[in-house]
C-alpha cells in the first residue's frame, strides 16, 4: 500500500480576502454591541442601509464595467466599507444621506479607481468627510449615552426618525441630541473653563465621555483580534496611538488645565477604530514597515493637532485622507534595502 | 488648411481648451461656484482672446522669435488690464466677486497657449475667429460646470444674475423648493469632481459619435430596397 507524499512546505495558507475581510466584521461586533447599547438602534439600522447600499452600488458599477459581480461582492470588502462607515455616522442620519454616501463611497471613490487594490483613499473615510463637508447639521446630531437620555428611542421610532417620518410628537432635536465629549470639550474650552471645571458635568466618564469610552474600549478589544489574528500589525496602531499620547502628555504636563489629559483624546472619538480599522486597511496604507510607522505617527500628529488647533473637534477621517495621500511618497522612500546592495550614503 | 468652419468646431468642441488641452483650470475650478462667476469670468476671458489673437497676428511679421513670448505676454496683460478697468467701471459688483481671477487671466495658459500655437500662424481674420471661438468653447465650459455647481450645491439657478444683467434680472433666479444641496458641489472637490464629470461626458459622447461614423458606411452599403 502506498501513501501519497507532499513535498514542502507543509502548511498551508488559506487566508482570502474573504476570510480577511470576515475577520474584520467579527472583530467589530464587540463594538457595535456597545454602540447600540449605549446608543440606540440606529447604529443597526445604519448598518443594515449602508450595507445594502454598497453591495448595491458595487453590484451596479460592476456591472456597467463588464466584470463578473458575485467573486467581487463576496469578498466581503463592500460591507466592511459599509460597517465602518455606519459606525462614523450618526445615529439617526436621513437614509438617503447613508445612501449617497455609500454611492459615492463606491462608485467614485472604489470603483473609478479600479476596485478594492488600486482606490487610493479608504472609501468609508472619504464618503463620510463628503457628508460632513456638505451637510455639517445633520452629520452632527449626536445622541448622548441612554444613561443621559431623557427621551428613549425603541426601534419603530427611531427607524421612523431615520425615514424622515419626523421626529415623536413633542421631541425636538435640540431636546434628543447631545454635543459629542469632544465638541463639548473644545466649546467649553474655547470659553475660557477649565478642565476641572468642565469634567463636572455629569457626561463624563473616567478618562472620556461616558459610554463612548466603553464603546472605545470595546473596539480596542476588536483590534487586539485583529492583531492575535495577524490580519494587521502593531506598527500603525502603535505609531498612531503613540503619536497622540506623547503629543497630549506634552501639552498636558505644560498646562494641564488647559488640555485634555492624554487617555481623553484617545478614549474619545474615533482614535480606536481609526488606528485598528481604519488606517491600517492594506489597500491605502503604506506597505513597508519602517513607512507604516512613520504613516501612523504623522496621523497621530494631525489628530491631535487638527482636534486642538484646527476647525473640526475630531479629525481621524481628514488624518486619514490627507495621510492615504501620502502613502505612496512614504513607501517609495521607505524601501528597505535589498539583501547584498550597499546602504546609500547621503541624501535623498 | 484651416477652414473657417474648422477652426469654430476645434474651438467649441474638438480642441476645447477647459475639456480636451486642460488649460486654465485655474480660474476654471476657482471661479464656477455658479453660473453667473463662471459667465462672467467667461466673456472676460473671450473678449481678451479675441482681442490678443488679432493683435498678435497683426504683429506676427514684426515680432522676432526670440522675443516672441515677452511681447504676447505684453499684448495680453494690456488687453487684460483695459478689460479689468472695465469690468470695474461697469460690472463693479461682479468685479469684486470675481477679484485675483481677472487679472490672472494673463497668466491663463489658454490665452498665450492660442497666441503661440495660432495667431502667430495665421492671418488677422482666422485668428480673430478662433479667437472667438476657443473663448466661447471656454465659456460655455465655464458656464454649464458653474450652473451644475449652482444647481448642486445650493438648489439654485442663475442666482445674481442682477450683477450682470442689470436690475431686470433680480428674478431670474431659478430656485429648487426644498432643495437646500450638498455644499460639497460649491467647495473646491466639487469643482474637481464636476470638471471630471463634464470631460468623462465629452469623451462618451465622442466614443458614440465615432461609433456611429463607423457604422455608418455599412448602413450606406446595404441596399435601400424593400421587396413587396
Amino acid at each position: 500500500m502506498q501513501f501519497s507524499t507532499y513535498s514542502s512546505p507543509h502548511t498551508g495558507h488559506s487566508e482570502n480576502v474573504t476570510r480577511v475581510m470576515a475577520q474584520v466584521l467579527l472583530a467589530m461586533i464587540p463594538g457595535i454591541i456597545a454602540m447600540t447599547w449605549y446608543f440606540g438602534w440606529g447604529i443597526v439600522i445604519n448598518i443594515f442601509i449602508a450595507s445594502v447600499a454598497a453591495i448595491s452600488a458595487e453590484a451596479f458599477i460592476l456591472k456597467l464595467r463588464k466584470r463578473a459581480i458575485t467573486p467581487v461582492i463576496m469578498d466581503l470588502s463592500a460591507v466592511v466599507t459599509a460597517v465602518l462607515f455606519a459606525v462614523s455616522i450618526p445615529p439617526l442620519l436621513p437614509w438617503w444621506l447613508t445612501v449617497g454616501g455609500m454611492l459615492f463611497a463606491i462608485i467614485v471613490v472604489k470603483q473609478l479607481y479600479g476596485g478594492l487594490g488600486f482606490n487610493p483613499f479608504n472609501p468609508a473615510m472619504a464618503a463620510y468627510v463628503l457628508l460632513l463637508v456638505s451637510y455639517p447639521s445633520e452629520m452632527t446630531n449626536w445622541l448622548p449615552p441612554r444613561h443621559l437620555s431623557t427621551h428613549s428611542l425603541d426601534f419603530l421610532a427611531t427607524l421612523g426618525i431615520i425615514f424622515g417620518n419626523g421626529l415623536p410628537q413633542g421631541l425636538s432635536w435640540d431636546a434628543l441630541t447631545m454635543a459629542t465629549p469632544l465638541d463639548e470639550m473644545r466649546t467649553q474650552l474655547d470659553m475660557g473653563k477649565m478642565i476641572s471645571e468642565i469634567r463636572h458635568s455629569p457626561m463624563w466618564g473616567d478618562y472620556g465621555g461616558l459610554g463612548t469610552e466603553w464603546v472605545a474600549n470595546w473596539f480596542l478589544l476588536g483590534g487586539l483580534f485583529l492583531l492575535w489574528r495577524r490580519i494587521i500589525t502593531w506598527h500603525i496602531p502603535v505609531s498612531m496611538i503613540g503619536a497622540i499620547l506623547i503629543m497630549a502628555t506634552a501639552w498636558w504636563l505644560a498646562e494641564p488645565e488647559a488640555n485634555p489629559f492624554p487617555a481623553f483624546h484617545l478614549f474619545s472619538g474615533g482614535v480606536i477604530v481609526g488606528a485598528f480599522f481604519i488606517a491600517t486597511d492594506p489597500v491605502t496604507t503604506v506597505t513597508t514597515k519602517k513607512g507604516q510607522l512613520i504613516f501612523g505617527a504623522l496621523i497621530g500628529v494631525l489628530v491631535y493637532s487638527i482636534r486642538s488647533w484646527g476647525g473640526y473637534p475630531d479629525a481621524v477621517a481628514f488624518a486619514v485622507l490627507l495621510m492615504n495621500m501620502a502613502a505612496p511618497t512614504i513607501g517609495y522612500y521607505t524601501q528597505p534595502r535589498i539583501y547584498g546592495e550597499q546602504e546609500k550614503k547621503g541624501g535623498i | 488648411m484651416n477652414s473657417y468652419r474648422e477652426i469654430i468646431s476645434n474651438g467649441l468642441w474638438g480642441n476645447n481648451q477647459a475639456l480636451v488641452a486642460l488649460l486654465g483650470l485655474c480660474p476654471l475650478l476657482a471661479v464656477s461656484n455658479t453660473a453667473i462667476n463662471g459667465l462672467g469670468l467667461g466673456l472676460a476671458t473671450t473678449l481678451v482672446l479675441l482681442l490678443s489673437n488679432t493683435s498678435v497676428s497683426l504683429i506676427r511679421h514684426v515680432v522676432r522669435p526670440e522675443v516672441r513670448l515677452p511681447v504676447f505676454v505684453l499684448v495680453i496683460a494690456s488687453f487684460v488690464t483695459a478689460v479689468e478697468l472695465s469690468m470695474k467701471a461697469y460690472f463693479f459688483d461682479l468685479y469684486k466677486i470675481l477679484g485675483i481671477f481677472i487679472p490672472l487671466i494673463v497668466t491663463n495658459c489658454a490665452i498665450i497657449g492660442r497666441a503661440e500655437a495660432f495667431a502667430s500662424k495665421n492671418n488677422p481674420a482666422k485668428a480673430a475667429v478662433d479667437g472667438l471661438a476657443i473663448g466661447i468653447g471656454f465659456t460655455l465650459v465655464l458656464f454649464v460646470l458653474g450652473a451644475s455647481r449652482e444647481l448642486i450645491g445650493q438648489g439654485t439657478l442663475l442666482s445674481q444674475a442682477h450683477l450682470m444683467f442689470g436690475e431686470a434680472a433680480r428674478d431670474w433666479t431659478i430656485q429648487i423648493e426644498g432643495f437646500k444641496g450638498a455644499l460639497l458641489a460649491i467647495l473646491p472637490p466639487g469643482a474637481f469632481l464636476g470638471l471630471g464629470s463634464i470631460i468623462a461626458l465629452k469623451n462618451v459622447i465622442d466614443h458614440w459619435q465615432q461609433k456611429q461614423t463607423a457604422k455608418e458606411p455599412v448602413v450606406e452599403a446595404t441596399p435601400q430596397e424593400s421587396p413587396g
